[in-house]
């Protein structure tokens, strides 16, 4: 079937929602997403989101400025970071009004807690800066907006799953999806897309991404010709809870957490001197990796302890439910009284797809506009975070630029006349579809994935080099190969899961060669991009972004400045 | 170890009734009874359904019935269970495939008790006013991720007589909103709530409040609901 529409927005997490509802009441607005909305991995977020409200000890959004600059080790575009951070407040309130259940000061304002690679002062001392809702922060901040927009009767295609991006004379005109309850095939037209389809962790083993976070958007715009911007800065957060990989936010550091290695020691004394627990990300992830290698992980084990034995039962049940939950649940132990065990886990991508301020998102270095596209949230590039990102900058991200997204649609769908469409795009999909659920194979969906998951895990996590990089993308290759045998045994067309996952399976193939293609590029070590063969920062060389396209002879990488208004780059240290 | 599932069965297009389907995995203890379901899925028989997504119990998608009580598959520990695992679907809701039902009622009895915040007053420039002892009232509540656990095990909501009951999770959210503070619509939701149907609907059974993931007091808090319904219409 085909369907009309002003905006279609693909993805039902914070950045998709609030573009939904910034434009609900001036244009046709559909929300497709792959999931029911509320079980986007949004609402998994624990932590909180940063403004400089100063509600509980003095800040300055200009020290803000500096600490998302620093933490982004300089790769971040301070334009647009300064756009985020002077809108911060008006979010938080925006969302306070909406009626967001945040935790509350004792004189009834906001509460706001301390978190990773926050600080006053330009770095002096941590500083309390992230508005929290307990540990579940993303889940009320997800309902609430979810609520808003069914408040607004926005329509949405909800279990769809986009399968193409329609483009006709060089302007995007809608998306293709694959109805999971139907096995139908749908087009949905419109003036302009908003891609807010969030990360990729599950291309590696462990990690906090939830099940539907598979980044196939990325190869679909990939395989467009776009560019792909800064693909190599993946984000490992320190403390997965071990060995799952589930989220412990950082939140438990913020609330005053350490943690220890296998003889007890506050290790993070020796890595980053003057906020110890709280640096940035990247520097805690391999402060943690660095005493397992040394064999000073617990028991000898590849993970360490988080200790949240000081902080008080009345602490923890009030501000760390939902973690203290976890922890009774997948390991029976108490965080009142036994340290918890962590270990890095895959967590964001700071790259994605490159966009303007507004969300346009652009296919070349000099920034040329792909017309009627937009992307925001953690699938786009703005670039805000850099090589590496602070805690709590996500959410402010998706909800300064899912709002400016929506803005910036809404003027432009008001000139446009519906799209006509000449060609059948469903008919092709519909031919592809049917080949795929035909073809006979000898191999089977899942095998491929889960060497695709540790190949990533071995070669391009928190610790790389040139050699493990060229290993993995041969071996890559290799899985590409064994993938175009595949058999899909499931032919039905009634919740086809199998289906699905053989589809993303291919995109995600696409994706890795595409992470680990920039990671050997880029010959120095920036933010959590670490390279062990180039263990420094080299700004005269590497002070630019990564844009990788797709030609017919492999991936090629073309490079785009870096817009520093304010601050220089320095030495990072925390 | 090994683990059996004895697992619910039905593609309303395939099959005449439904049936039950044995399974063996080879697992570890502490394996979640979601990654047996997913290793059947990858390795034995790629058209078992079911939704799923974060596995940790912060989503709601994978609300299913194990050995007859409504939960979550992503929250048990294999070591916790000693025989054969039943895994059944949610009841009270229709069965659209094998372990997957159709919410679309659930989300309507939802969207009736108007879940979003209703102000009347312009907000002030920064955020209102909230003491943490007022945010405190309605704190677990907001815990609720719409797993459906709970107004699946409801035995009002189970009898035919009685179906029409919006359930204890539509007055979870109900009570989040009428309880706090911030919000200027009390009138107009008791009066959606004082309804045969709506608050009164409830028995005081206990189910929901003893399979709630995430421990929601939600007897607790629909006996409050109906006090404060209780107390507005005796206010002399």
């Amino acid at each position: 079937m085909i369907f009309q529409h002003d905006i279609v927005i693909v993805g039902a997490g914070l950045a998709g929602l609030r573009a939904a509802v910034e434009v609900a009441d001036q244009a046709n607005v559909a929300v497709v997403s792959k999931v029911f909305p509320t079980r986007s991995h949004s609402g998994v977020a624990q932590g909180g989101i940063t403004a400089p409200l100063g509600n509980e000890e003095e800040d300055r959004w200009e020290w803000y400025f500096f600490d998302t600059v620093k933490g982004g080790d300089y790769l971040g575009d301070q334009d647009a970071i300064e756009i985020m951070i002077r809108d911060a407040p008006r979010a938080i309130y925006e969302l306070e009004h909406m009626g967001v259940p945040f935790s509350r000061t004792p004189e009834g304002r906001i509460a706001q807690r301390n978190f990773g690679g926050h600080t006053r002062d330009f770095g002096k001392r941590p500083v309390k800066r992230a508005c929290y809702a307990a540990d579940h922060t993303g889940r009320v901040v997800l309902d609430t907006l979810f609520d808003q927009c069914l408040r607004r009767q926005v329509r949405f295609y909800s279990e769809h799953y986009v399968l193409s991006l329609l483009f006709e004379d060089g302007r995007c005109l809608g998306v293709v999806t694959y109805d999971l309850a139907t096995g139908e095939l749908h087009l949905l037209q419109a003036k302009a897309v908003l891609l807010a389809t969030g990360g990729c962790g599950k291309i590696y083993r462990t990690t906090s991404n939830s099940g539907s976070t598979t980044g196939e958007i990325f190869s679909l715009v990939y395989q467009l010709g776009i560019p792909l911007e800064d693909m190599e800065f993946i984000q490992f957060h320190p403390t997965g809870l071990y060995p799952l990989g589930i989220l412990v936010s950082e939140a438990a550091r913020g609330e005053g957490g350490i943690l220890r290695n296998g003889l007890g020691e506050r290790f993070m004394e020796r890595y980053a001197p003057t906020v110890k627990d709280l640096a940035a990300r990247d520097v805690v992830s391999r402060a943690i990796l660095t005493e397992v290698r040394e064999k000073r992980g617990i028991s000898g084990k590849d993970y360490v302890h988080l200790d949240l034995t000081h902080l008080g039962e009345e602490k923890i049940s009030e501000k760390l439910w939902e973690i203290a939950s976890f922890v009774r649940i997948y390991l029976g132990i108490d965080p009142v009284y036994d340290p918890i065990p962590v270990q890095p886990t895959c967590h964001y991508i700071m790259g994605g797809i490159p966009t303007t301020v507004d969300g346009r998102v652009l296919f070349d270095e000099k920034g040329s506009i792909v017309h009627g596209l937009y992307a925001a949230g953690e699938c786009a590039c703005v670039s805000v975070h850099g090589a590496n990102r602070l805690g709590c900058n996500s959410l402010l991200d998706l909800l300064v630029f899912g709002r400016r997204s929506g803005m910036a649609m809404k003027e432009e769908v008001q000139h446009l006349e519906p799209p006509s469409i000449s060609i059948d795009p469903l008919k092709a999909m519909s031919e592809k579809m049917t080949r795929l659920l035909n073809q006979k194979g000898k191999e089977k969906i899942s095998p491929i994935r889960q060497r695709m998951q540790s190949v990533m895990m071995d070669y391009g996590s928190v610790f790389r080099n040139e050699g493990g990089l060229k290993r993995g993308i041969e071996e890559l290759r290799v899985l590409k190969e064994r993938y175009k045998e595949i058999e899909v045994f499931d032919k039905g067309n009634h919740f086809n899961f199998e289906l699905m996952e053989a589809i993303e399976l291919g995109h995600q193939l696409e994706l890795s060669e595409v992470i680990l293609f920039s990671a050997l590029h880029r010959r120095e070590s920036r933010g959590a991009h670490f390279r062990e063969d180039f263990p420094t920062r080299a700004d005269r060389y590497y002070l630019k972004h990564t844009l990788v396209y797709r030609t017919p002879k492999g991936p090629e990488v073309k490079c785009k400045p870096v817009k520093i208004t304010r601050f220089q780059p320095e030495v990072r240290v925390y | 170890m090994l683990v059996k599932l004895k697992i619910f069965r039905f593609d309303p297009k395939k099959d005449e009734n439904p049936y039950y389907q044995n399974f063996e995995v080879e697992t570890d203890p502490l394996d979640r009874i979601l990654d047996c379901l997913n290793r059947i899925r990858w390795e034995q028989d790629p058209t078992l359904s079911f939704r799923w997504s974060c596995g940790h119990g912060v989503c709601g998608s994978d609300g299913m019935r194990i050995n007859g009580i409504c939960g979550l598959p992503c929250q048990k520990l294999l070591r916790n269970f000693k025989e054969e695992i039943l895994i059944e679907p949610l009841p009270v809701f229709k069965v659209v495939k094998d372990l997957i039902v159709d919410l679309g009622p659930f989300f309507e009895k939802y969207h009736s008790i108007k879940p979003y915040l209703i102000v009347k007053t312009p907000p002030p420039d920064q955020e209102r006013i909230q003491l943490p002892a007022e945010q405190r009232l309605f704190e677990e509540a907001i815990r609720c991720i719409l797993c459906a656990c709970c107004t699946a095990s409801c035995p009002v909501n189970q009898r035919k007589e009685t179906e029409a009951y919006v359930g204890p999770a539509a007055l979870v959210r109900a009570f989040r909103y009428l309880f706090d503070s911030r919000d200027e619509a009390s009138n107009e939701r008791m009066g959606l709530l004082d309804q045969k149907d709506g608050a009164w609907g409830c028995q005081t059974l206990w189910k929901c409040t003893e399979v709630c993931p995430k421990e929601i007091p939600v007897t607790k808090q629909i006996g409050q609901i109906k006090k404060r319904i209780y107390e507005a219409k005796h206010k002399e």
